[in-house]
């Protein structure tokens, strides 16, 4: 099993829907949040001024940065390849947040570094993440890229895509819809 | 133009507007680390070529230093964790792809030789300093003297041990000790998130750094003209080579990729450059560097300029490194609504 998600830049109106779904299930505390939203705009007004939304959370990397730097085996990857954090073992370094080159990773108020779980408790239980699945546009695609017929598979089969820093090396499991 | 924007909310602080998670604690445990380390690799080194005799302030009275600055610098570590009432873990887990956790090990066990040097050299110390008729001093060595051979009878017998076995001991501590200096550079370098941080040459460098600090540490403590002068030429040698390192860090960078040419512009023209250049290049550099020339052609120099500002130096730059890693990114930070 290989998690993954896509998020279909071409649909998201970036409502803020996933990201007050994540605090609610997740209970992040406030003022926190796992997912957000930016609003990227490029180009010069009127002629090629173009708008597009990213919902952006931890890309659970295949080959993770901050599992790599963690001295306590804290941050791992959990079956499905989900980067989960133990809030027992973290003695709150900050070497993942360092480590991390999407900003995924914050301090809990608690002191330990929390992040997006891809929602691995829904997931165990054959649900989609919170987020995906209050996305009005249907624009969170949340699957297992392993399973030819699943629907991030075939996504990504049929459409073009982009990823975030891939030159940073960590092999990132969230694919931008162009 | 192009312009990111998160609008969710998200106002977590020590992401934004740009990553800021180590404090000031981080490069001055750098800059401790750094020190201890040359001090010891001097230490060891000079006892190991047999040079104990002619200069006792490197082999014995100098690593008096190490072992206080060491237990800060755990403090300042401690202090710099969020969730401190769980520090243990780091001592019941080894990752030898973490840096952070061989980094706390090396750290630990150089601790605690670089306690049992000096006090195998206790005797010595004493005389030291009732020759230079520094009774207080005198009097702190010989009170825990009276600690570790009559209170706690265990410690004076680990400490004669150690005195026994000082040469296997010594090539131990120096290769630890110079596993710390270069573990204070890899520490950052392995943030392949961070462009600055993220290139081979930085263990090296603050190594090199390290050694550079210990020799002005060295040279000012001590008052045996002999000793100041060979360590004036050692230090010369050490900032010529560190000159060369950060040359070559930049060199490679602005002939990389993008993303690193980005970041030297942080050096070359960008917030950085005042800083780097004149506060540090300059005054923690270059001028030492003359101060020691000058002094090597038979100047009259007061020892504590040159020492102090490559000390200063020394601190300044693990300062700028890591405030300027933590800003160097892969991707823009996006403003926040």
């Amino acid at each position: 099993m290989r998690y993954a998600m896509a998020i279909d830049t071409r649909k998201c109106v970036g409502c803020g829907d996933c990201v007050v779904a994540c605090q609610t299930e997740n209970n992040v505390p406030f003022g926190y949040a796992r997912d957000w939203i930016v609003e990227i705009v490029s180009g010069t007004y009127p002629d090629t001024l173009k708008v597009h939304f990213e919902s952006r959370r931890c890309h659970h990397c295949d080959d993770a940065p901050c599992v790599r730097v963690c001295p306590t085996g804290a941050s791992h990857i959990v079956e499905g390849g989900i980067v989960k954090v133990t809030p027992e073992e973290c003695i709150g370094c900050g070497a993942c947040i360092e480590a991390c080159p999407y900003g995924a990773r914050y301090f809990h108020p608690d002191g330990y570094v929390d992040k997006c779980t891809f929602c691995d408790h829904r997931v165990k239980n054959g649900l989609d993440p919170a987020c995906v699945s209050v996305c009005p546009t249907h624009c969170l695609i949340f699957g297992d890229l392993d399973d030819e017929n699943s629907p991030i598979s075939k996504v990504l089969r049929e459409r073009d895509y982009y990823q975030l820093a891939p030159d940073a090396g960590t092999k990132p499991n969230l694919y931008f819809l162009k | 133009m192009k312009e990111q924007l998160i609008v969710s909310g998200r106002h977590i602080d020590i992401l934004y507007p740009h990553l800021h998670v180590w404090g000031f604690g981080i490069p001055l445990y750098l800059f401790i680390g750094g020190l201890a380390a040359g001090i010891l690799i001097f230490a060891t080194l000079f006892y190991l070529m047999g040079k104990d005799k002619e200069y006792t302030v490197t082999v014995k009275i100098a690593t008096i230093i190490p072992p206080i600055i060491i237990a800060l610098g755990l403090l300042f570590l401690i202090g710099d964790l969020r969730h401190k009432a769980y520090f243990w873990q780091l001592l019941t887990h080894f990752r030898l792809s973490s840096p952070m956790s061989w980094g706390a090990w090396t750290l630990t066990i150089v601790f605690i030789l670089s306690i049992f040097w000096p006090l195998s050299f206790i005797d010595d110390i004493i005389e030291f300093f009732s020759q230079r008729g520094r009774q207080k001093w005198v009097k702190v060595f010989e009170w825990i003297k009276t600690l570790i051979y009559d209170k706690i009878k265990f410690l004076g017998k680990i400490v004669d041990w150690f005195a026994k076995n000082r040469r296997p001991l010594a090539i131990v501590t120096l290769i630890f000790s110079i596993i710390l200096g270069i573990y204070t550079g890899i520490l950052l370098s392995t943030m392949n998130a961070r462009p600055l941080w993220n290139t081979p040459i930085l263990g090296i460098l603050f190594l090199t750094s390290g050694i550079s600090t210990a020799t002005a540490a060295i040279m000012w403590l001590t008052n045996n003209k002999e000793e100041r002068h060979l360590f004036t030429r050692i230090d010369f040698y050490a900032i010529i080579l560190e000159m060369y390192l950060i040359f070559q860090l930049f060199f490679n960078m602005t002939q990389g990729p993008e993303i690193q040419v980005k970041t030297a512009e942080m050096f070359f023209g960008g917030e950085f450059t005042a800083i780097f250049w004149a506060l540090f290049f300059v005054l923690g550099l270059v001028l030492p560097w003359i101060l020691e020339i000058l002094e090597m052609k038979g100047f009259k120099v007061p020892v504590a300029v040159p020492a102090f500002l490559i000390l200063y130096g020394g601190l300044l730059f693990r300062v700028i490194m890591v405030i300027a890693g933590e800003i160097s990114s892969f991707m823009p930070v996006p403003s926040v609504y």
